[in-house]
């Protein structure tokens, strides 16, 4: 595959001015997302009422792919319900693992930039940590590792950092 | 560099044919996306030579049978070859003796062998072993391990901004409760070449044994255990053109002798009965079940290859494309080589300024290069330079400065990118 269409502008633009960087005084959710195998480290704060993610910042250190997917998906589910951001989570999850057709209806928009990740086995990793993170915040479980089972967006192992 | 592999360079630069020995590679004609493999990941995985590949074919073709067991011709062959790669093995290391040489899975199974045999065994509670800040995990762990089983404690010797080890503060590390040394000999993340002669001295004036991670200096430096009188040398196959899953335990005989079996089952026993067993001499007192036979057999094949070159040839060849690609790392703006040592293998870590090394990785990998990006198994030294990981490129007798300047490309098309 040519690498040229994963780093696409949209990406760059991401990993250059991140929106939603930082971290939220008053979360009501929070999760800290490791992946130990490349030491990237993503913190994200978010507060929900009714259901509702009514803010949502993150934090850390990562690589481009990392800190674009995670910048894109504050972006994606800021006044989202929590079964709609849970939907996202599962739709990129497949997209990441090449599982997403993206001819049949789907709720990613732009964030189906990242499909050339499919291509490199040794990235997709780096583009699910925010939405593994994301999916630990809203289950109120405080650590998250890629690391932590076979299908990380499933099972967390809390503690495993 | 050192002054001898100076006093080489002008000779082999100018009559060794170095392109007539990469064509021995094949891999190397691979194309990726297009582009000519530039493979700089030596340091994990170094390439096989068709004499190698050629030597397993004939092995499995002709040879192959299980060995000190049957008596019937494919096994008596596979026995005496796997005999003969066992004494090619005493030779390239210089051991005393054959049996002094024991074949493991590789490096780590090495480690752990000792750790297991010797550790265990003579290791106590209030113990100190002495590792260093640039060990491999695997050179960590297993005395991590051991260290909490038997409530031993662990010293760590620092290293300096250029990634050298502090050898004055190694040397104050020593106390009456200092029982092992694990020493790597050249370091896999940023190819400081260590004064392990001067080290294995030191310890041995306390009567402390020493154990030398050799996976990184094997391949690139001639050794000669007797010389530097370590008492344990471990290396695997995969690093020095050979295949995977074999490597060596090299291990003077009086210490062997006096170690416990690390596995138990077949071959490593003299007799067994249900009260008792009583176990075989060495080497094969440490090699239980079936060992792998063609993998050492093609180790064998590697070491005469390497040998037929001289590694000493070896050595000054790549200490020239070393020379060659720091200059032209250093030339590139916003590029920082991690580990700066005055006695450095041909191996270059590496940041760019704003850039992490996986992105780096993917974006040379679109270009046919092949680089090393993350902690390298070595997280102590990435904390010791507050980096969660580096780009490595390392480099073998094959490659050449023309690689270095695909590299030095490729680094500047990753900086247009992120511009």
């Amino acid at each position: 595959m040519h690498t040229n269409s994963l780093y696409q502008e949209v990406i760059l633009d991401h990993n250059r001015k991140p929106r939603n960087y930082g971290k939220l005084d008053c979360a009501s959710h929070h999760a800290v997302g490791h992946n130990p195998l490349c030491g990237d480290r993503l913190d994200i704060t978010l507060q929900l009422e009714a259901d509702q993610i009514n803010n949502i910042a993150f934090q850390g250190e990562s690589c481009a792919i990392c800190k674009a997917s995670a910048s894109m998906m504050t972006a994606a589910v800021k006044g989202k319900s929590r079964s709609d951001a849970e939907t996202l989570i599962h739709e990129f999850r497949e997209l990441a693992i090449g599982k997403l057709d993206i001819n049949h209806p789907h709720h990613l928009g732009r964030l189906t930039v990242f499909s050339g990740i499919r291509d490199l086995p040794t990235r997709v990793k780096c583009a699910i940590l925010p939405w593994h993170t994301l999916h630990a915040a809203l289950n109120s479980i405080a650590d998250a590792s890629t690391e932590a089972n076979n299908d990380p967006v499933q099972t967390v192992v809390p503690g495993n950092s | 560099m050192n002054p001898v592999n100076a006093s080489l360079k002008s000779e082999i630069s100018s009559d060794f044919d170095w392109e007539k020995i990469r064509a021995d590679f094949p891999i190397l004609k691979l194309k990726i996306d297009g582009k000519p493999l530039v493979f700089l990941d030596n340091a994990a995985s170094s390439q096989m030579p068709q004499q190698v590949i050629d030597r397993l074919v004939r092995y499995q073709t002709t040879q192959h049978a299980n060995i000190n067991r049957a008596v019937h011709y494919l096994s008596e062959v596979a026995t005496l070859e796997y005999h003969n790669a066992r004494c090619k093995l005493q030779q390239f290391i210089n051991a005393r003796e054959d049996r002094e040489v024991i074949f493991t899975s590789g490096t780590t199974d090495s480690i752990n062998l000792v750790m297991h045999g010797y550790g265990r065994k003579f290791i106590k509670a209030g113990d100190e072993i002495i590792l260093t800040t640039l060990e491999h995990h695997s050179n960590i762990v297993p005395w991590q391990m051991l260290a909490n089983e038997k409530g031993a404690k662990i010293r760590v010797v620092p290293i300096n901004d250029k990634g050298e080890l502090e050898v004055d503060e190694y040397e104050k590390l020593f106390n009456e409760r200092t029982k092992f040394v694990g020493l790597i000999h050249v370091s896999n993340a940023l190819g400081t070449i260590n004064p392990i002669k001067r080290m294995i001295d030191f310890a041995h004036q306390h009567g402390v044994p020493v154990l030398i991670d050799g996976a990184q200096a094997a391949p690139h430096m001639a050794i000669d255990v007797q010389a530097l009188d370590c008492d344990f040398y471990t290396f695997s196959a995969h690093k020095l053109c050979g295949p995977t899953g074999v490597g060596i335990l090299y291990g003077k005989a009086t210490l062997l002798e006096a170690m416990q079996p690390f596995k138990g089952g077949g071959d490593m026993i003299a007799s067994v009965t249900f009260e008792k067993t009583i176990y075989n001499t060495i080497p094969h007192k440490f090699e239980a079940g079936t060992p792998p036979i063609a993998a050492a057999i093609g180790f064998g094949a590697a070491v005469d290859y390497l040998t037929a070159i001289g590694i000493e040839n070896i050595a000054a060849y790549e200490s020239t494309l070393l020379d060659y690609a720091t200059e032209c790392l250093n030339a590139i703006p916003g590029v920082k080589i991690i580990g700066t040592a005055a006695e450095k293998t041909a191996v270059i870590s590496f940041t760019i300024d704003g850039i992490h090394p996986h992105d780096i990785g993917t974006i040379l990998n679109q270009d046919g290069i092949a680089v090393r990006t993350g902690h390298h198994c070595a997280q102590p030294v990435m904390q010791r330079f507050n980096v969660p990981a580096t780009s490595r490129a390392s480099f073998a007798f094959y490659n050449k400065k023309t690689e270095v300047d695909a590299l030095v490309a490729g680094i500047k098309t990753v900086q247009k990118v992120f511009l």
